[in-house]
């Protein structure tokens, strides 16, 4: 059992937690990320190592309320534990010899981009970082962004926080402007960092996604997180979460993301009744 | 006097139709009487040839003639002594490879029914048999195992009764190994796995599960952490596409993720939230016992019509002959010399057909077996609305890739020395599937036994120097 030591609510739909497990918290580095089990009946799920403290043997989590899993685990709180929690797993990011990198994230993407901005912060590198949300209200992490970026822009979809766009838009302008990026890292929906990586291919800028396939063991058992890149079958969980942007055959992962789409909602909506339920006669 | 039948005395089995849609075990396991009588069909043969086909060596006629005797718990004692999962081997060994066909009964009939009777004693063990004693003297050495399947599993229990301090790193959540994730309940049922393993427990041995090593831990760490020998038993658990267009189609599963998903994770209880696809027409490519089960549980997953893919003949077909009879009889359709060639998907990206050609047997290759050759033209397509790849799993490559000094054939199997099971790095042992390659569990658990030995003799003499 992994015991939780920390919640925070990032927003209405973005929890973080923070959790004891010091044989993770030794070893993670950026890109990385775990996979966790609520209960014996859950699924496993896998999430990004958003943060580590080495000393205090804690790893953070960050994670968007989407389906049932993500709704179980937002059910517990700081003292409680959760069954499984295994990791490092996943290559971590190669950030070496980078020296002016944009770092873009697409709403809970944003929890991913963060700990590698903050590694290329560590590193010297000059980080501009370029953060999309729907709206103003969901803004999350911008204390944390702003302190590992020499730059942040936050676009928001529906312009409530007085910078409308996309975070494509944003690109566009900073490249245009003249800035000479080495690297882009792009990590968000699949469709946005399809965008992005169409967009760098123009201008041909090495692009880095972060790919977030359905998983099971994250070990290279299943072969369930497979993807096509450059033509070959790779398996996420090993092989990544990070590939060439320009390689990734975005329509097949893109269907994939879809294969229990019905039985997934329907979970949900189950669970949210129980909730819901068990509000009401509390 | 003898029993002189020619065949096996029958077990019991669910009707296949009954079975084919639910998950109980398909064998229901002989009656003390059934045991008795099929006890006594044993020659006791002076030579005892059956016991050469064991990979264990099983004192065979030993433990056949306390059956026939009455005394089950000295059956079971006898064979302990070499076996250390009977209710699991007695299920799943090929037998009629190893110990039956060297059965002298089998010359003018069906050998004698050893599977059967070692799995009766193991099951009668677990419902009336005394638990265990266990009294060893801690030696103060301590000892880590790299996965708990039946390599890891067998070799931690052969060294926890010598006195070792052991324990066991898993990557998964459960501990078992593919005994666990791979082989159904319908054939292994848990509880009889999750029983060994609880006795492992019980003789001391540590197993800390959610720990992929080489990537949590290194095996350079655990000799920091004090452990004098390493043992590795990370199985063979990389899934082998084909590499045919359409291997990304929602609907298309390696063997693994289709099993781990029903076995493991339980897809097929309500209580669990795994998802699965419920496919209502199957085509499984491969013809070993992987094939068998992940056709069998698609149909007890309720699919209407269940195909096996197979580019050779049934001859050819590396399953054992009673999960190719079960299997069958199930209902499961046979497409025999016949390759996949493309999966074809319809616009949302979902199976919609398999495409085949037809083979012909050539002339023998590397294997000794004959090479399929296509047939030109004879494409042809079974709508599908799923595909299971069964054709094989390679060793994972997390251990290998992280240890330093460890080497690896081009196959990716760890490189050991066939007496000792030790690597090429000092102190490192491994066996079973990662050494092999995907082979069988009493083979993997010969090896761990064997490492187990060596592991002894080395610390030992480390320590009389
Ligand atoms: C390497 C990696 C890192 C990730 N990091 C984060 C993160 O830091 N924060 C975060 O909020 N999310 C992250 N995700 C996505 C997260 O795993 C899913 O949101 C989560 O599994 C949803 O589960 P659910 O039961 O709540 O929702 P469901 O209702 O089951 O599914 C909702 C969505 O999640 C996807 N999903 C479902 N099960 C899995 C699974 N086992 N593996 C992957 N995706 C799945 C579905 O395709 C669907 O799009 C990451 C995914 C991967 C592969
Ligand atoms: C579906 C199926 C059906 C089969 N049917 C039969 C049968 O009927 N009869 C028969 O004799 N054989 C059968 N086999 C083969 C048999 O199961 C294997 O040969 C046997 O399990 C090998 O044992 P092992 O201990 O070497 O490896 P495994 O059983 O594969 O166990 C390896 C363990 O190591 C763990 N591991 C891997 N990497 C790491 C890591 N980095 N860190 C920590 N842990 C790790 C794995 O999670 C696993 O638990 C079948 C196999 C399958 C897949
Ligand atoms: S362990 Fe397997 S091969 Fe050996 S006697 Fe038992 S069933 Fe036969
Ligand atoms: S060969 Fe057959 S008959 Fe002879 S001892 Fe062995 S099991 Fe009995
Ligand atoms: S999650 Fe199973 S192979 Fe990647």
């Amino acid at each position: 059992m992994f015991k939780i030591v920390e919640k925070r609510i990032l927003n209405d739909s973005m929890t973080l937690m923070a959790v004891e497990a010091p044989y993770i918290a030794k070893k993670a580095k950026a890109g990385q990320f775990i996979i966790l089990r609520v209960n014996e009946f859950g699924e496993r799920i896998p999430l990004t190592v958003a943060d580590y403290d080495r000393e205090k043997g804690t790893v953070t989590i960050i994670y968007q309320k989407v389906g049932k899993t993500t709704l179980m685990l937002d059910q517990l709180n700081e003292g409680d534990a959760i069954l499984d929690f295994i990791g490092p797993l996943g290559k971590a990011t190669e950030l070496e010899g980078y020296k002016n990198v944009a770092v873009v994230g697409g709403g809970a993407g944003c929890a991913i981009a963060y700990p590698q901005a903050k590694a290329l912060h560590g590193m010297g590198a000059k980080v501009d970082m370029i953060a999309g949300f729907r709206s103003k209200d969901i803004i999350i992490l911008e204390e944390e962004m702003k302190a590992v970026s020499d730059r942040l822009i936050i676009t928001t979809d529906d312009g409530s926080n007085g910078n409308k766009g996309f975070v494509t838009d944003a690109l566009r302008k900073c490249i245009e402007e003249g800035a000479k990026y080495d690297l882009v890292i792009a990590i968000g929906p699949l469709v946005m960092m399809r965008a992005i990586c169409n967009l760098t291919k123009e201008y041909n800028i090495k692009t880095l996604i972060s790919m977030n396939p359905i998983m099971i063991d994250g070990t290279g058992m299943c072969g369930g997180c497979r993807l096509t890149v450059g033509g070959k079958t790779k398996f996420a969980c090993v092989d990544g979460p990070d590939f060439d942007g320009h390689e990734v055959d975005f329509d097949e992962a893109i269907k994939r993301s879809k294969t229990y789409f019905d039985l997934e909602k329907e979970a949900t909506r189950e669970y949210n009744c129980r909730l819901m339920e068990g509000a009401k006669n509390a | 006097m003898p029993n002189m039948s020619p065949v096996k005395t029958p077990m019991p089995e669910q009707e296949p139709n009954v079975r084919n849609k639910n998950f109980e075990e398909v064998a229901l396991g002989y009656t003390d009487e059934m045991a008795a009588e099929e006890a006594k069909r044993c020659l006791n043969c002076k030579n005892k040839p059956c016991v050469s086909g064991c990979p264990v060596g099983v004192r065979i006629p030993e433990f056949i003639q306390r059956v026939a005797e009455g005394d089950m718990e000295g059956a079971y004692q006898i064979i302990k002594t070499t076996n250390s999962l009977p209710a699991v081997c007695g299920r799943v060994c090929p037998q009629e490879s190893q110990c039956e066909q060297k059965c002298v009964r089998g010359i003018k009939g069906e050998p004698v029914g050893i599977g059967r009777l070692e799995r009766y004693v193991a099951d009668w063990h677990m419902k009336h048999g005394a638990p265990e004693e266990f009294d060893v003297k801690p030696n103060g050495h301590k000892v880590a195992v790299i996965g708990a399947g039946p390599a890891g599993l067998t070799c931690a229990g052969d060294l926890a009764a010598m006195g070792y301090s052991v324990t066991v790193y898993e990557a998964l959540h459960t501990a078992g190994g593919v005994l666990m994730y791979g082989i159904p309940q319908f054939r292994l049922p848990k509880e009889i796995v999750q029983k060994e393993i609880d006795a492992l427990k019980e003789k001391g041995v540590k197993i800390k599960t959610d720990m992929v090593m080489g990537k949590v831990l290194s095996v350079d760490e655990l000799f920091e952490m004090g452990f004098e020998a390493v043992f590795i038993g990370t199985g063979a658990g990389l899934p082998n596409f084909m590499n045919i267009p359409g291997e990304g189609l929602i609907g298309t599963y390696s063997a693994n993720e289709f099993l781990t998903r029903v076995n493991l994770m339980k897809a097929y209880l309500d209580e669990y939230d795994t998802p699965i696809i419920r496919p209502k027409n199957v085509a499984v490519v491969g013809g070993g016992n992987v094939a068998m089960d992940a056709a069998r549980t698609a149909k007890r997953l309720g699919a209407e019509n269940v195909y096996i893919i197979y580019r050779r003949a049934e001859e050819q077909m590396p399953a054992r002959k009673e999960e190719i009879h079960h299997a069958k009889e199930e209902g499961i359709i046979f497409k025999l010399l016949c390759n996949p060639i493309a999966i074809h998907g319809d616009d949302d990206g979902r199976v919609k057909a398999i495409e085949c050609v037809e083979m012909e047997l050539g002339e023998p290759d590397a294997s000794g077996r004959r090479r399929p050759i296509a047939k030109e033209g004879s494409n042809f397509e079974i709508p599908v609305d799923s595909v299971v790849m069964a054709i094989g799993n390679s060793p994972n490559p997390l251990i290998r890739s992280t240890t330093e000094g460890l080497e690896a054939n081009s196959h990716g199997c760890i490189v050991v020395d066939d007496t000792t099971m030790a690597t090429t790095r000092e102190g490192v042992y491994a066996a079973g599937d990662a050494v092999s390659g995907a082979a069988t569990v009493i083979l993997a658990m010969g090896g761990g036994k064997e490492a187990a030995r060596s592991i002894d003799k080395y610390i030992q003499s480390k320590h009389s120097k």
